[in-house]
């Protein structure tokens, strides 16, 4: 087992020579989104989120650092405008795509995206890939899969008939980044929730830790409508 | 269903699974689509899974899941087609065999298909029935097209 050196942001660093590069920069604790990483499944690639941008003697490039190897002496940036905007670009598209994701909702908080510039889906995947992997490689099962391309591609068991190797444990539902509660925000379900960013809660520090899949006293939204009114 | 001749197909490439797509197209040949209990016994013989094999019958458009008519009516919709006209000829098509893209004929006869080009755009509009060319066509021929099919069952 070698140790390769590479900078992150600056700063040089030793890591595993058998990482990927996402392995690496979490292992370093730089922050960074995913949503079809899972370290138990075989990297895919798909969401795009992971992405960070590569120094090379020809210029920059964007990669996915999920699926990239680490390698001696590469420059990498996480947090570059280049990599921030396509990141937000994404997680707009998608949130666009699946409104009801609580995931997506925090991630777009998170983010800072205040608006959707698309028109708002009412779609139930992101096309992640996540329980296709999960039901293949753990569960042992493979009783879904992808079928079809482009805008029509999408997770179904063969002939969109009851499978007879799936077990129903539950599994894909489990790892699924979409199909849960969705954000108990003040906005109405379908749109972007936004209240971790401009909602001040009186009970927690921020909204995040408010238990938002309980019936909560709404005090703080109502405090955040009243902000609003003020504004205008 | 003779699953004999299967085996004998998928054993002509030696069971093996990068032949994939040749062995379904051969299979295609002989049943017109592909049913359900074949593509498990062709799953089984390549041990692969059957998630996998569904996502390639449905990730190339040759493939058809359902029975399909005694002629596949394939109408271009390409670029050349486009301008001159090929939405009329669709549309000709699907009010004269009553059906839309996609479907078949309830006597299975007709199956009507849109693609993307044909590769003789100088011909266009262009339709194809089975594996022979119909270029510039137009009202008048689509009418006289399918009565000479339904008619004599030769074309």
């Amino acid at each position: 087992m070698g140790i390769v050196t590479l900078k992150v942001n600056g700063i040089e660093a030793r890591v595993d020579e058998s990482w990927t590069l996402l392995e690496a920069l979490r292992f370093l604790g730089v922050e960074i989104p995913t949503l079809c990483h899972h370290d138990g499944l075989t990297p895919y690639g798909v969401c795009r989120l992971c992405m960070v941008e590569i120094e090379e003697k020809s210029g920059t490039k964007l990669v996915t650092s999920c699926l990239y190897p680490v390698k001696e002496g590469i420059v990498v940036k996480t947090h570059t405008d280049r990599v921030v905007k396509g990141r937000r670009m994404l997680v707009e598209l998608m949130l666009a795509r699946c409104p009801n994701s609580k995931t997506l909702q925090d991630l777009a908080s998170k983010m800072g995206i205040e608006n959707i510039r698309f028109k708002m889906k009412n779609e139930d995947c992101i096309l992640c890939g996540l329980c296709v992997r999960l039901c293949k490689e753990q569960m042992m099962s493979g009783a879904i899969g992808f079928i079809g391309r482009g805008e029509k591609r999408e997770v179904v068991t063969p002939f969109r008939t009851k499978s007879e190797i799936c077990r129903n444990c539950g599994a894909c539902m489990y790892v699924c980044p979409v199909v849960e509660l969705p954000c108990r925000g003040y906005n109405p379900q379908g749109e972007l929730c936004n209240s971790c960013l401009r909602v001040v809660p009186e009970c927690a520090d921020e909204y995040g830790q408010i238990m938002c899949y309980l019936e909560s006293c709404g005090s703080c939204v109502k405090k955040g409508e009243m902000n609003e009114l003020v504004k205008t | 269903m003779e699953l004999e001749k299967i085996d004998k197909i998928i054993e002509k490439y030696s069971s093996d699974s990068s032949s994939l797509t040749s062995i379904l197209s051969e299979i295609q040949a002989e049943y017109s689509f592909l049913p359900q209990d074949v593509l498990k016994r062709v799953a089984e013989k390549l041990e692969i899974p059957m998630t996998q094999l569904f996502g390639v019958v449905n990730f190339y458009k040759i493939f058809k899941l359902e029975p399909s008519g005694k002629y596949i009516i394939r109408v271009c919709l390409g670029t050349a087609c486009h301008v001159k006209g090929a939405h009329g000829i669709l549309e000709e098509f699907e009010r004269k065999l009553k059906i839309r893209v996609g479907e078949t004929t309830k006597d299975l006869a007709f199956t009507l298909e849109k693609v993307n080009c044909l590769g003789c755009c100088s011909l266009g509009p262009v339709a194809m029935v089975n594996d022979d060319h119909c270029g510039q066509m137009n009202a008048v021929k689509v009418n006289s097209l399918l009565k000479r099919l339904s008619s004599s069952g030769k074309y």
